[in-house]
């Protein structure tokens, strides 16, 4: 546990130097007696000789969970020991982690590891991974997502990414991290603006806005190579991309006709069709996970509110009702959940509406929350918001009772998008 | 010391003339930038060497168009140039109605003039939605001067939303000179 804060220390150092990239997120956890499973993790044996302290990694993840109470096996253990489960369970621990990180001849390494559970007095994992060296940190979180699942019966989203913007000064640049926050590496770096960053269904590209020719346009760009093309440049605005779940079309928002209304378009940017058809304001699309429904922003009832339509067109219908406006709307995976961000009074607050039955509930106590996306668990929901003067970024539970923070040093971070599952 | 003669005033529409022809065409760079209208030759505008000839024009001077200096006589220049909106309003109001028909004015007597019109948003709301509102307010600018004689393609209306704030605070009077669009030369 001692090598642990020196760690967090070097990489905030290493952050600084870098120019306000970010550090791990932090929990804070508000729920009055959130139960927690009681987790050792050993060392796993070698991961000293090898790039990434797995372990360090593995428990990092589960604690910002906020439902494992994570320790350390003091003991040296790896996944060929005998694990005592009954003297664990006598110490308080119902499970524990222990395994090996082990160099290959061909340079690649092997993690592998076992899961105990001490209350049912058995092993009930175990499992070996071989990934190149950039690929350890991965392989740890992929790690952390099997103990994860074994022990809640949820997928965990430890190996998943976000993508979101950091902006320093005039230096905009859209960031994608694991989602922990850590391993951030820049997909575009730029002078001017960039919002509404879009993961597509399968991972492999980001749509986002970027106003570099001095207006807004759609562009898409494949995350590996970097190579980018237009996907939206009419004239006056272009914004707002929404892919559809089967990743073959998008919603965008142009202000062609005159105003802001929706279309949708194949990925290759042709066939377009417009969607809406009103003399006011429509923007910020969102598929449902069935790719039938449309769910979006419109003032045209006065103020904006969020109306859904039917994915081939038709008359759009109001769906949110309380609240002077109503903004940005997110449909968790599950079809269930709409997350948004609500007007009270001065304040703008994330908030869900169960869409069957209406029931609204705030998820925090902050005045500026903005531009909120789903896990791909559906557990979990990534806003950005402001506190001390910062734009920082959190997630929340969807009982708004176990938060992250992460935060910049000397940069905002904002338009937060939190990507799938397949990796 | 000799005062400056007026040029002949048919050498002098000559002039003019020739000059409204060359409409500048400066690019914009990120900073806002004032007009750059080339100052018609008018009596008293021409910077050729003082007091140097009795009687009429030397036949070698050279009439100096300074496009660095803020151009002191086009009418355009003295105008202001940005309308303010209320919140989540697009509406231009009363107070802003001879601004824009000065720009008409203006546009309207020269079809080689260019601008654009860039809408901007205060910070509150989705970021989406303030694109949107300040491509509307930039809209709605462009269509009060169509409907006072600029034609279409002499004008352009972009949005930034809330990305290009004029005012950095998180206050009402920050906001309110946030909730703007700006007239352009191109």
């Amino acid at each position: 546990m001692s090598v642990w804060p020196r760690r967090r220390f070097v990489a905030s150092l290493a952050a600084l130097a870098s120019g306000g990239a970010a550090a791990q997120f932090r929990v804070e956890i508000s729920g009055v007696g959130a139960t927690q499973v009681p987790v050792a993790i050993a060392a796993f044996r070698d991961e000293d000789k090898s790039p990434l302290a797995v372990a360090d990694v593995l428990r990092a993840d589960l604690a910002r969970s906020g439902l494992f109470r994570v320790a350390t096996a003091g003991e040296p253990l790896d996944e060929r020991s005998q694990i005592d489960t009954a003297a664990w369970r006598g110490r308080g621990i119902d499970a524990v982690v222990a395994g090996s990180v082990a160099k290959l001849a061909d340079g690649r390494f092997d993690v592998r590891y076992k899961l105990w559970d001490t209350v049912k007095g058995e092993e009930l994992l175990g499992r070996s991974k071989v990934v190149v060296a950039a690929d350890l940190r991965l392989a740890a979180h992929r790690v952390a997502d099997e103990v994860y699942q074994a022990v809640t019966g949820e997928p965990g989203v430890f190996a998943t990414r976000i993508a979101y913007v950091v902006r320093s000064g005039r230096r905009h640049t859209l960031l994608v991290t694991d989602a922990d926050g850590e391993n951030g590496q820049t997909a575009l770096a730029s002078a001017e603006p960039i919002i509404s960053p879009a993961w597509s269904p399968d991972g492999k590209g980001l749509a986002y806005v970027s106003f570099e020719t001095q207006k807004a346009v759609v562009w898409l760009q494949d995350i590996t190579s970097g190579e980018r093309r237009q996907l939206a440049n009419y004239r006056g605005s272009n914004s707002a991309p929404a892919w559809s779940p089967d990743g073959r079309e998008l919603a965008v928002t142009l202000s062609r006709d005159g105003i802001a209304q929706l279309y949708l378009m194949s990925r290759d940017g042709n066939q377009l069709r417009r969607l809406t058809h009103s003399n006011a304001i429509d923007t910020e699309a969102c598929f449902s996970p069935d790719g039938r429904t449309i769910y979006f922003v419109s003032d045209r009832g006065g103020g904006p509110q969020i109306y859904r339509v039917g994915a081939g067109g038709g008359n759009p219908e109001r769906v949110t009702f309380q609240g002077l406006q109503n903004l940005s709307p997110a449909v968790s995976p599950d079809g269930r959940l709409l997350a948004y961000v609500t007007r009270q009074g001065s304040s703008f607050r994330l908030a869900t509406q169960e869409l069957e039955s209406g029931a609204v509930r705030l998820l925090t106590d902050t005045v500026d929350d903005e531009s909120p996306s789903f896990a791909p668990n559906g557990r979990l929901i990534v806003y950005a918001t402001r506190t001390q003067g910062r734009d920082v970024l959190m997630t929340t539970t969807l009982d708004g009772k176990i938060k992250t923070r992460l935060v910049s040093s000397g940069a905002d971070m904002l338009e937060p998008c939190w990507g799938p599952f397949a990796r | 010391m000799k005062q400056i003669p007026a040029l002949p005033s048919t050498l002098a529409l000559l002039c003019a003339a020739a000059l409204a022809g060359c409409a500048s065409s400066v690019k914009l760079d990120e900073t806002p930038v004032e007009s750059r209208t080339p100052t018609p030759v008018a009596a008293g505008g021409v910077s050729a060497t003082p007091g140097a000839r009795a009687g009429g024009t030397p036949q070698s001077q050279v009439a100096t168009v300074d496009l660095t200096k803020p151009a002191a006589a086009t009418s355009a220049s003295t105008l202001a140039r940005i309308v303010y909106f209320d919140f989540d309003s697009f509406v231009i109001k009363d107070e802003f109605k001879p601004l824009i028909e000065g720009h008409a004015k203006v546009m309207s007597t020269s079809k080689v003039k260019r601008a654009v019109v860039e809408g901007h948003a205060d910070e509150r709301g989705s970021r989406e939605y303030n694109l949107a509102l300040g491509q509307k307010r930039a809209e709605a600018v462009v269509k009060s001067l169509a409907l006072l004689g600029v034609g279409q393609q002499q004008v352009e209306a972009v949005s930034y939303g809330e990305e290009r704030p004029a005012a950095a605070g998180h206050d009402e009077a920050s906001w309110a000179k946030n909730r703007r669009a700006e007239l352009k030369d191109r």
